[in-house]
């Protein structure tokens, strides 16, 4: 008899505790992230696709070396470049990346002799056509200049 | 026109109005507070705060198809959502709003509730066993097992309610509790085990209505959706309508027999915000326990009602004549 009333008391209690909890989680803030409102900001080692990386100008560092397009194991990379009177070296013409070929690997990243290209933080790539995953590179550096 | 015919009309627009609405808006309600409980926002696209989401769902339910398989009883398949729901607008009929507002001022008000109200068991039975569906009649036969256990100690605490007060009109009842002190649930020269009433009826009221932590007959994880798997549209709309109404009838029962009704605490304005404050503060407590315990076993669902409830109501009831008796 006196186990069945410590029983209904502790368990009684022990309701009691619960109901506290949740209603401090209640009052506590928000855990969750409101998605197309709010987006989190990726790890400095978030692998997106690649992207050039601008200087203070605006221009970019490639020399046209082509070394990204032949460690690519995908052949994801089209490089192309030409000489321009009174610049030195080659100067950057196209840049194009087939990112549904893209296994995000990072080869072309690391054989970048003058540090070019990185992963950008892009995540948001929904898309319902084929093409709109083959990038222009040089075109989204002018328009990040701008 | 008889004025009497427009007050019948009134309180019947106003009592739909009043139960249709608390469904759309409890739903709302729970989905919010199970939301902040889990530190998530719950609905907010729809309108300010996602209030208008309610609306939008009763309109999607309200174009669907009304699905009827085949093989089920035509008939009480049709009738069982309206026999969900007519017993839960009949019961607001007594419930006293204020000392006015109420639209038959019965004597047997509080019997004809717990009349009405033992009908919807009724009707989950017939929706359960109408779908020849096995996840529908096991649903239905949790159903009344829990129904048939959880009766037994809410109307022994009601019969002692009903031996301080006297009456069996509501109205009379609320009347008797004029400030907090005097409210049945403090009220302990009657009993001294009348918080432990008030938790019983609540408990019971919870299991009545089917309520989680005692929703059993609509465990989704074993059974569907339990008597209302094979509802679609307005079919299943009115037996969630018909439950939502079952807990404001639940939580206003507690209100008027245990917390004073439209009775201030303090004996200043009482009214029909009393009625509303404690009403919606006991529907938060009754989302809030949905929220906090898992659901329980069939064994301790039944365990709780005859070797707990049932005890210390009857205890309760003796407690109870005797201290009249007595005082």
């Amino acid at each position: 008899m006196g186990a069945y009333f410590k029983e209904l008391f502790s368990g009684t209690k022990s309701l009691f505790v619960g109901l506290q909890i949740t209603f401090g989680q209640m009052l506590k803030p928000l855990v969750t992230q409101q998605y197309p409102y709010e987006t989190s900001t990726m790890t400095p080692r978030f692998r997106g696709h690649i992207e050039l990386i601008p200087k203070e100008d605006g221009t970019n560092k490639c020399i046209v070396c082509g070394m990204c397009m032949r460690s690519c194991p995908s052949g994801c990379i089209t490089v192309a470049g030409e000489k321009r009177e009174g610049v030195k070296g080659k100067v950057l013409t196209k840049y194009r990346l087939d990112f549904t070929k893209c296994s995000l690997c990072g080869m072309c990243v690391e054989s970048c002799r003058p540090g070019a290209i990185t992963f950008s933080k892009d995540y948001n790539l929904a898309s319902t056509r084929k093409e709109d995953y083959i990038f222009d590179l040089l075109k989204r550096l002018e328009e990040k200049a701008k | 026109m008889n004025s009497e015919i427009i007050r019948v009309l009134a309180f019947l627009v106003g009592v739909i109005a009043f139960a249709a609405l608390n469904a759309a808006y409890l739903v709302w309600l729970e989905r919010k507070e199970a939301g902040h409980i889990q530190r998530r926002i719950g609905p907010k696209e729809v309108g300010p705060f996602g209030l208008l989401q309610p609306m939008v769902d009763g309109i999607k339910l309200m174009t669907k198809q009304i699905l009827i398989p085949d093989g089920v009883d035509p008939i009480l398949f049709r009738l069982a959502p309206i026999l969900a729901m007519i017993p839960a607008i009949m019961c607001f009929v007594t419930i006293p709003f204020s000392q006015e507002l109420v639209a038959r001022n019965i004597n047997l008000g509080l019997l004809m509730i717990f009349a009405f109200a033992s009908i919807n068991v009724l009707a989950l039975l017939l929706g359960g066993w109408a779908s020849a569906n096995k996840y529908a009649v096991i649903s239905a036969a949790r159903a009344v097992a829990q129904n048939v256990a959880y009766e037994i100690p809410m109307l022994v605490t009601v019969i002692t309610m009903v031996m301080i007060t006297g009456t069996l009109n509501l109205n009379d009842i609320v009347a008797q509790q004029p400030n907090i002190s005097q409210w049945y649930i403090f009220r302990f020269s009657a009993s001294p085990l009348m918080p432990v009433a008030f938790l019983i009826f609540f408990i019971c009221s919870l299991a009545e209505t089917n309520r989680a932590p005692f929703d059993l007959n609509e465990a989704e994880s074993e059974l569907v959706a339990g008597f209302h798997t094979e509802y679609s549209s307005m079919g299943f709309g009115l037996f969630f309508m018909g439950e939502y109404a079952n807990i404001v009838i639940g939580s206003s029962l507690a209100v008027i027999l245990f917390l004073g009704g439209w009775q201030d605490p303090f004996g200043l304005f009482p009214g029909v915000w009393w009625f509303l404050i404690k009403l919606y503060c006991l529907i938060f407590t009754v989302i809030w326990i949905r929220w906090t315990y898992p659901r329980t076993q069939f064994y301790g669902l039944l365990n709780l009602s005859w070797k707990i409830l049932i005890p210390i109501s009857l205890f309760n009831l003796l407690l109870t004549a005797g201290f009249l008796k007595v005082f």
